[in-house]
């Protein structure tokens, strides 16, 4: 097997007194599709905000591709990295989230072309064919001037994944990338997912969607009480849970 | 990849035994059509009464309206605001942010700040920065404890331009920095995060992502305190500038035509006013474009062919 596109090495975090995450370990490999499931307040998203170090962790260490998220290693010390070394690790890092923040001031097109022009520096008209590609992909390509307010939300939840797909990401994250969306429009937001887990995009999905789970992603972690209790296929962990926990989160959302 | 297109409704089949469509008749609204013609009546009449009323001297007006004095004291009032405006805005950014702070002592300094500005009267400001050179003779800057030191006197650094200019602009930066903080507030974390998330450092996603955001917030605020300091300007006047309404003062001192000379003054505030109103317009339909029901237009030579 290749190397780990992430890697979690007993990584602990807190707010104040609440410890929300404790000694997570886990792996992800290249093209591989993590789905993260489990009761609200576990833990999911503040893992996955620490991918990108949008959260500091307290102790252990996240790698992306092999670099250290956030710091310089030193023998045994790591130091913060500058905010513009963090800023370009982020820049290969995308992040899809719940309530799609896209940004209110700009059209479609501009939004996806924003990080790849003032960010990566590539020329604007470059960076508008790519744009227009991806978002005809997403099946938006007319809507390329149209502003995230006039969309539906499952439409802006797709310009937010090209917006994401723009930056030519290692890894994507999603959290509860469907869960501010009304029932009909589920569906063709995970297409796009499902589609590009068939390509072969890395991802890591925080989900309540079940089905999604089962179908699409290669391995499944529960956690709990800011552990990941059980990680395997969706077949074991979700057919055939191997703890009471796991089990009993899965016949409430059943 | 799914692009599901809806499918057409189900069209009703005219049915011949249907009642007809009912026709709609707009309210008359015949109240508010009176309320107008009232209006304007009195509007009228009133301004015809001062029109024709002697006693304000309109030949007078008309005499002074472009005195070459007349003419000084509005550039001074004109480039005065401009120049505390910006000031203020350029100072009231960086007091909002460093008000917005998580470091307790850099948030501390900008509330400080805005407590002491807005707290004393604006006049007394004036006047302290005209006698600055009486608190402090001199005025140096440089580095502690080393000989790299300038110093000037300070009669000649202040001058009443430079008073004027630090009184006023300094106090603006404390009610612009409020402003511009109830704007930067305005506008969504999670915009900061996805900013951050595609690699954006703070600085360009202040600029770049939440600013353009905030300025339907803070532009309102903002023209009402530039057309607020082209009238709290005058205060200049204590200390020896003689701008728009002072010119006007001091020529009706003279010939005791007050009424006349202060509705000249009047003429011109009112225009620089509707200048400020036109450019503030401007700007709000600028910043307001996502805001509207439409596309944006389509300007780019890529797409246009296609
Ligand atoms: N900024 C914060 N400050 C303090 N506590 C926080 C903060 N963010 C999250 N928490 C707490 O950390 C715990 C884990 O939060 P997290 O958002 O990771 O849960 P989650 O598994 O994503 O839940 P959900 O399914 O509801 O999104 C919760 O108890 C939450 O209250
Ligand atoms: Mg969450």
């Amino acid at each position: 097997m290749s190397d780990p596109m992430v890697v979690f090495d007993r990584v602990s975090k807190s707010y104040g007194a609440l410890e929300v995450l404790k000694g997570i370990n886990l792996e992800v490999a290249p093209g591989e599709v993590l789905s993260l499931i489990g009761p609200s307040g576990s833990g999911k998203s503040t893992l996955l905000r620490c991918v990108n170090h949008l959260e500091r962790i307290d102790s252990g260490a996240i790698t992306v591709d092999g670099e250290l998220i956030g710091y310089r290693q030193v023998g045994n010390l790591a130091y913060e990295l500058p905010e513009k070394l963090i800023a370009r690790q982020r820049a290969r890092i995308a992040m899809v989230f719940q309530n799609f923040n896209l940004f209110g001031h700009m059209t479609v097109l501009e939004n996806v072309i924003e990080a790849p022009t003032q960010v990566l520096g590539v020329p604007r008209r470059h960076a508008e064919e790519h744009a227009a590609a991806i978002l005809e992909r997403v099946g938006l390509g007319d809507k390329l001037t149209s502003y995230p307010r006039m969309l539906s939300g499952g439409q802006q939840q797709r310009v937010a994944i090209a917006r994401a797909l723009a930056m030519k990401p290692k890894l994507i994250l999603f959290d509860e990338p469907t869960s501010a969306l009304d029932p009909e429009l589920v569906g063709e937001v995970l297409d796009v997912m499902r589609a590009l887990a068939e390509e072969g995009m890395t991802m890591m999905v925080v989900t309540h969607e079940m089905a999604f789970a089962r179908d699409v992603c290669h391995r499944v972690a529960f956690m709990d009480g800011g552990k990941i209790v059980e990680c395997g296929p969706p077949g074991e962990v979700l057919a055939n849970p191997s703890h009471e926990r796991t089990r009993t989160f899965l016949s409430k959302v059943n | 990849m799914d692009v599901s297109s809806p499918s057409p409704a189900p069209s009703n089949e005219n049915q011949t035994d249907q009642p007809p469509l009912l026709t709609y008749v707009p309210i008359r609204g015949y109240g508010r059509k009176a309320a107008a013609i009232v209006l304007a009546a009195i509007l009228l009449s009133f301004l015809v009464s001062i029109a024709g009323n002697d006693n304000f001297g309109w030949p007078v007006v008309g005499q002074y309206l472009f005195d070459d004095r007349i003419m000084s004291g509005l550039f001074l009032t004109s480039w005065l605001t401009v120049v505390t405006m910006v000031i203020g805005v350029v100072l009231g950014t960086i007091l909002a942010i460093m008000a917005m702070s998580t470091n307790n002592v850099i948030s501390f300094v900008a509330n400080t700040y805005l407590w002491f500005f807005r707290g004393t009267p604006v006049l007394v400001q004036l006047i302290f920065w005209y006698n600055l050179a009486a608190l402090f003779p001199d005025l140096s800057i440089g580095i502690p404890f080393t000989s790299l030191w300038v110093s000037i006197d300070t009669n000649v650094a202040i001058t009443p331009v430079m008073a004027a200019i630090l009184g006023l602009g300094l106090n603006e930066g404390a009610y612009m920095s409020e402003i511009i903080r109830s704007g930067l507030m305005s506008v969504d974390s999670g915009q900061r995060q996805a900013a951050k998330s595609l690699g954006m450092t703070n600085g360009k996603s202040l600029w770049r992502i939440v600013i353009p955001q905030a300025m339907p917030i803070i532009i309102p605020p903002t023209g009402n305190q530039t057309i607020g300091m082209l009238k709290t300007s005058s205060l200049v006047s204590v200390i020896a500038l003689s701008d728009l309404l002072y010119s006007a003062q001091t020529i009706y001192s003279r010939n005791f035509q007050t009424i006349p000379l202060l509705i000249v003054a009047c003429i011109w505030y009112l225009t620089a006013t509707s200048i400020l109103t036109a450019i503030q317009s401007r700007i709000e339909r600028h910043y307001g474009r996502s805001l509207l029901q439409t596309d944006a237009p389509v300007r780019w030579r890529l797409f246009r062919s296609s």
